[in-house]
C-alpha cells in the first residue's frame, strides 16, 4: 500500500511561510484549487509570490493584499473577461512586483523548472512589451549555424503548488476527467517536494481510478504530490468539468460585489471568513435564495 | 429599413474576416470573439474547407457548428498545451481583438496608460507576443476610432512590422499580419515600409471617414475598392453559423 497523504486545506496552509513562491494550477476561471485559495485567504500569510494563469485566485489574493510579486500571462474570469479585483489592484499600484509574461513563456518557465534547467529558449516575448517591462530578461544566441538570438525564459521553482483535480487516490495518483489538464502537472513538477498539494472532488481507491476515465487521464502520479485533500465542489465557482460547470450566476455576484467597498465587505463576511464547509453552506443557501 | 442596413454590415464584416483565412490550407484557423470565430468557420464552410476550427475550449470541430452550439462533431483534441505547440510550430492563423493598434501593427490588449500603474488594466499580453512572432495574426476591431488606431500603443502585446524588423531573419520570414477588419474598412500592411494601408471601405463609408477615425496617416494607393458583400450562398452559411444573430451586436 502506498502512503496515505490525506490532509486538509488548513493543515497544508499552516506549513507554509511568508514570502514563499506559490504556483496555482487551472486556467482563468477553470478548475482552480479554490478551497486551498480560500484557506490561504484565511491565513496570516503575506508577501507571497504567486505564479498563475490567473483567474479569481489572483483576484481574491490581490484583494486580500497577499501578493508582493506575481508571474502571470493574464488574469481573466473567461466568461467575464476582466477580473475586477486584479484591475483595482493594478490600477491602485498595490502589487509591488508584477512580472508579466506571454502565456507560452509561463509554460516554458515552469517546464524549465520541472527539468531543473536554468532557462529554456523561445521566440515568444522577443521584441514585445514583455521584454520592455521585464528588463532582467536575457537573450541567448543559438550556438549552431543559424546563430539566432532567442529569449532565455528563466526557470521558475516553486516552494508550494496547489492544483485541483477530479479524482485522486489517497497517495496522490490523480486524474483529470475534463477537456484539459491545463498546466497542472507542470506546476507540481516545478515545485520542490514538501508542499505540493492536490485537492480533488473525490478520493477513490487506486483500483477505481480507471472506472471513469482511460489511463490517458492519469497524468499525475504520487511522486508529484505531498498532500491530498478531498474537496467536493472545491473549485467553485470555477469550472470542474465534468463534475460541474462554472457557477456563472455566482461569478457574476462576485464581480458585482467587487464593484464597491461595502458590497465587497458583505461578500467577504458572508463567504470568506469561515471554514470551507461554511463557504459551501453559504453558497448552497445563496442558491436557494436566487 | 434601419435593421436591413445594420444586418448587412455585420454580414460584410464576417465575410471580410473570413477572407483573412483565404489560401491558408490545412492549419488551425483560430478566432477570438464572435466575429473572428464566425469568420474562421465561414471560410471553412465555403472557400477554405481544409481549415481546422475549434470550439474555443479544447476540441477541433468537424461539423458546421453554430456560435454557442453544443452539438459538436469532435475531430481532434486541442488543449492549451497543444495550442502552444501548434502556434510555435506555425500551423495557425489567429484573428484577435486589439484595444490599441499603431501604423506598423503593434497591438495592445494588456493595459491602457503606463504599464507600471495602468489607468485601465485589461487582459494582459496573453498569447499576443508568441502569436505574432510565430505565425499569421489578423485583427478585428469592432469600433474604428482614433482612440484605438493610435500613434503609439501603451503596451506592445503583439509585434508590429517595425519591431519584427529589428529581430532575426527567421522572425521576419514568419511574422505576418495579413489583415485588419473593422466596422468601417479592411486594412493591411502591404506598403513599401509595411505601414497600414487602406484596402477597402465598407459600402456607404468614405475614405475620408476612415482616415478621420484613424490616429495616424493611412497609406492610400489609388482608388480604394468597396468591401465585397457576401454571396447568397455565403449569406446562408453565415445565417446557419449564427442563427441568433450575435454578430449584429458586435458591429453597427
Amino acid at each position: 500500500m502506498s502512503r496515505d497523504k490525506r490532509t486538509t486545506e488548513d493543515a497544508a496552509i499552516a506549513l507554509l511561510s511568508n514570502g514563499m513562491t506559490i504556483g496555482i494550477g487551472g486556467w482563468g476561471s477553470r478548475r482552480k484549487p479554490m478551497s486551498l485559495v480560500r484557506a490561504l485567504l484565511r491565513s496570516p500569510l503575506k508577501d507571497l509570490t504567486i505564479v498563475s494563469y490567473g483567474g479569481p485566485d489572483v483576484g481574491l489574493l490581490a484583494a486580500a493584499g497577499k501578493i508582493r510579486r506575481i508571474i502571470y500571462g493574464f488574469v481573466s474570469l473567461d466568461s467575464i473577461p476582466l477580473e475586477p479585483h486584479w484591475r483595482a489592484a493594478r490600477q491602485a499600484g498595490t502589487i509591488a512586483e508584477p512580472v508579466e509574461y506571454d502565456e507560452g513563456m509561463l509554460q516554458w518557465a515552469l517546464y524549465a523548472g520541472s527539468l531543473r534547467l536554468p532557462f529554456l529558449p523561445t521566440r515568444a516575448g522577443l521584441g514585445s512589451g514583455v521584454t520592455d517591462v521585464n528588463p532582467s530578461l536575457r537573450t541567448v544566441r543559438s550556438p549552431y549555424a543559424d546563430g539566432e538570438e532567442l529569449l532565455a525564459v528563466p526557470a521558475i521553482r516553486l516552494d508550494a503548488a496547489f492544483v485541483h483535480l477530479n479524482r485522486s487516490d489517497a497517495s496522490g495518483n490523480a486524474q483529470f476527467l475534463g477537456p484539459d489538464i491545463y498546466f497542472d502537472d507542470l506546476f507540481l513538477s516545478a515545485c520542490e517536494p514538501g508542499h505540493r498539494y492536490l485537492s480533488c472532488e473525490k478520493i477513490v481507491a487506486t483500483d477505481a481510478l480507471l472506472d471513469e476515465g482511460t489511463f490517458h487521464t492519469l497524468r499525475i502520479n504520487r511522486s508529484m504530490v505531498d498532500g491530498v485533500i478531498e474537496a467536493p465542489n472545491g473549485a467553485h465557482f470555477t469550472t470542474c468539468e465534468p463534475d460541474y460547470g462554472r457557477d456563472e450566476a455566482f461569478q457574476k455576484a462576485y464581480v458585482t460585489a467587487a464593484g464597491n467597498a461595502d458590497d465587497w465587505r458583505a461578500f467577504n463576511e458572508r463567504y470568506l471568513q469561515g471554514t470551507e464547509a461554511q463557504y459551501q453552506a453559504a453558497v448552497a443557501e445563496w442558491k436557494t435564495q436566487s | 429599413m434601419e435593421d436591413t442596413v445594420v444586418s448587412a454590415l455585420a454580414d460584410i464584416v464576417v465575410m471580410a474576416a473570413a477572407e483573412a483565412f483565404r489560401g491558408d490550407g490545412e492549419i488551425f484557423a483560430s478566432g477570438m470573439g464572435t466575429i473572428p470565430m464566425l469568420g474562421a468557420r465561414t471560410a471553412r464552410s465555403t472557400f477554405e474547407p481544409d481549415l481546422l476550427v475549434s470550439d474555443g475550449e479544447a476540441f477541433y470541430i468537424g461539423n458546421e457548428l453554430p456560435i454557442g452550439g453544443t452539438d459538436k462533431l469532435i475531430e481532434g483534441w486541442i488543449p492549451f498545451r497543444s495550442v502552444f505547440d501548434t502556434l510555435w510550430g506555425g500551423r495557425r492563423h489567429v484573428m484577435m481583438g486589439a484595444s490599441q493598434i499603431d501604423r506598423f501593427g503593434n497591438t495592445n490588449i494588456a493595459n491602457i496608460g503606463p504599464w507600471q500603474r495602468p489607468k485601465a488594466q485589461l487582459l494582459g499580453v496573453r498569447g499576443g507576443p508568441g502569436n505574432t512572432i510565430n505565425h499569421a495574426t489578423s485583427f478585428f476591431i469592432p469600433k474604428h476610432a482614433t482612440n484605438v488606431f493610435v500613434s503609439k500603443v501603451d503596451m506592445v502585446s503583439g509585434l508590429g512590422y517595425d519591431r519584427a524588423g529589428d529581430l532575426s531573419e527567421w522572425v521576419q520570414r514568419n511574422h505576418r499580419l495579413p489583415r485588419v477588419v473593422t466596422n468601417l474598412a479592411v486594412l493591411d500592411f502591404n506598403s513599401p515600409d509595411h505601414s497600414m494601408r487602406l484596402v477597402s471601405v465598407h459600402p456607404g463609408v468614405s475614405v475620408t471617414e476612415v482616415q478621420a477615425a484613424t490616429g495616424f496617416e493611412l497609406v492610400v494607393d489609388g482608388d480604394v475598392a468597396e468591401t465585397r458583400e457576401p454571396t447568397d450562398v455565403e449569406l446562408a452559411v453565415i445565417d446557419r453559423l449564427d442563427p441568433r444573430g450575435l454578430r449584429h451586436r458586435e458591429v453597427s
